[in-house]
């Protein structure tokens, strides 16, 4: 039986549920681009803000046994920066077919909108505002993602200089989820990105006697996060009517299926690249195709949010 | 590695190179292929990527040029570090004549390669250069070696005035090498993919960049498409032609 593993995602067709998460692999258009060879549907470029950042000294990403702790700090080569190199992305990306996705992130609507307005200018498929990051909360605050009328602001300050389809990326740490969700669909997001990264964590290492992230805390991805991202991605797929990216640990076959019986229309793959590289991609999609075979189903429709009974 | 949180180790032994940095010898050995690196945390500094020396004992040499190479140079017998790894693709070991040239502090990348290809039972010819003689580093690890040593300086101080290629060219006109590796500035690194185009001797080049995780997850360390930390640091030549297309990034 052959199966259909494609996918749409706000109006765009995506040859595959596979989505590069932003962070993972940096912005080059060549990295981008990489990852698209290998079999994902859609890359998200490492979120970028008005200015550029150099982000948190080292350490800053280590495993720690059950998946990734990170406190990277939003580094990035700055708006205008990114735009040229995603423009280049965008044209190198035509002859796979995959969907560039440009991740925004800023310390004030205002600047989360200047932002996007020149980011757009590269012309990328969709844009996602990355209002969640846990790791730089000792600079600007409260993630947005942590209040339903913040988060919509940002949203709706978006929405007045960019038209085109708009993902949001929603935090697990929000006390009040689903309330930060309705709030930014009904400020003009088309879909959710669930999630970030959880937390924040912390190591401490015993002869050091002093957490080892530079910025002491980082937040968690990978298997640890896993559980958690499903269930939020549940919960989001029964209180809004808009496509979910469900992201957060997804590292097999498996763990991909299970973000769709929760609901998500796409799957995102970040910290899924540890040790294996692009080459997770295909084995996903390889190992997706196999249960569906064995199980009858022959596209991803048939069974999206079938696990909400 | 097994859980990627820090292993540490106590200095043994300092021991200066030149003016320029110094070479720590731990009281432990680290598995590593030649050319892997390690990432050293220094608490309250920071941590960077460093080449593995030699294994067993592990042995970092450092160059001072910012803060954290300053704090690890200054570091004394006894002292502490933290050292996770190692990381990467390393070289081959191959050949039964091999080229090795090293810039700077590059040359750290290529003294354990020396080491197991000398230990297979094959001749070892490395190219050394450096601004003048009291910069030059790890000439006293690859003599003890074995190692037939080319030596360059800027100034003519040591060796022949000139660069690194100066001091290899004869040794390549000659057709001597059946393997060439090489660590050290890209200029250097560049010129020596120019000088062996249309070559059939393998070219193995270890390139340096600032990393983050190590392990092939944030893309920091890009090279064109490639991720320095995990197709890397080593790459045969046909790789990593981004080198000569674009400006290190």
């Amino acid at each position: 039986m052959a199966v259909d593993l494609s996918v749409e995602l706000l109006g765009l067709r995506l040859r595959n549920p596979l989505v590069l998460a932003s962070g993972i692999w940096g912005s080059a258009a060549a990295t981008l681009l990489r990852a698209a060879r290998a079999g994902a549907a859609a890359v998200t470029s490492k979120s970028c803000s008005l200015e550029p950042r150099a982000g948190h000294p080292n350490p800053t990403v280590l495993h720690w046994g059950h998946g990734l702790i990170n406190a990277v700090g939003l580094s990035n080569p700055g708006a205008a920066a990114m735009r040229d190199e995603l423009a280049r992305a965008h044209a190198e990306l035509a002859e796979t077919g995959a969907v560039l996705i440009a991740s925004v992130f800023g310390d004030t609507p205002s600047a989360f909108a200047e932002a996007t307005r020149i980011v757009a200018q590269a012309r990328p498929e969709i844009i996602e505002l990355n209002i969640s990051c846990p790791n730089v909360e000792s600079e600007f605050g409260r993630p947005f993602a942590l209040d339903p009328l913040a988060a919509a602001r940002v949203t709706e300050a978006v929405r007045g200089v960019y038209v085109g389809p708009l993902l949001v990326k929603l935090s697990p740490n929000a006390p009040e989820l689903l309330a930060v969700a309705r709030a930014v669909v009904a400020a003009g997001a088309d879909g959710l990105t669930a999630v970030n990264t959880l937390g924040p964590g912390m190591l401490i290492d015993l002869e050091a006697r002093r957490p080892i992230l530079s910025n002491r805390v980082g937040g968690l991805s990978g298997p640890a996060l896993r559980p958690v991202a499903v269930r939020c991605v549940y919960e989001l797929a029964g209180a809004v009517d808009v496509p979910i990216v469900g992201t957060g640990g997804v590292a097999c076959g498996h763990d991909a299926l299970e973000m769709i019986m929760a609901g998500a229309t796409a799957v995102g793959l970040g910290s899924g690249l540890y040790q294996e590289g692009e080459a997770v991609f295909a084995r996903i999609l390889g190992e997706m195709a196999t249960w569906m075979e064995r199980e009858g189903v022959s596209s991803l429709d048939e069974i999206r949010g079938c696990a909400h009974g | 590695m097994a859980d990627g949180i820090y292993r540490t180790y106590r200095i043994l032994e300092r021991r200066p190179e030149g003016a320029v940095g110094a070479t720590l010898t731990m009281d432990g050995a680290l598995g590593a292929e030649p050319g892997q690196f390690v990432m050293v945390w220094l608490p309250g500094i920071e941590e960077r990527p460093l080449a593995v020396m030699d294994d067993d004992p592990l042995r970092l040499t450092v160059r001072v040029v910012g803060p954290f190479t300053r704090a690890l140079a200054a570091c004394a017998p006894g002292d502490r570090l933290w050292v996770r790894g190692p990381f990467g693709r390393g070289f081959p070991v191959q050949g039964e004549r091999l080229l090795l040239a090293g810039g700077g502090s590059g040359v750290a990348s290529l003294t354990l390669l020396a080491k197991r290809a000398l230990e297979a039972g094959a001749a070892v010819r490395v190219a050394l250069g450096a601004r003048s003689r009291d910069q030059l580093m790890l000439p006293w690890r690859l003599a003890e070696l074995g190692c037939e040593l080319l030596l360059a300086t800027d100034d003519g101080s040591l060796g022949v005035a000139g660069t690194v290629m100066d001091a290899l060219e004869p040794t390549l006109a000659a057709g001597w090498p059946d393997f060439v590796g090489a660590c050290g500035p890209e200029a250097m690194l560049t010129a020596l993919a120019q000088r062996l185009a249309g070559s059939e001797v393998p070219l193995y080049l270890s390139l340096e960049r600032a990393m983050k995780c190590g392990f092939g997850v944030c893309g920091n360390c890009t090279c064109g498409d490639r991720l320095v930390c995990h197709d890397g640091p080593v790459f045969p030549v046909d790789e990593v032609l981004c080198l000569l297309e674009q400006p290190r990034g």
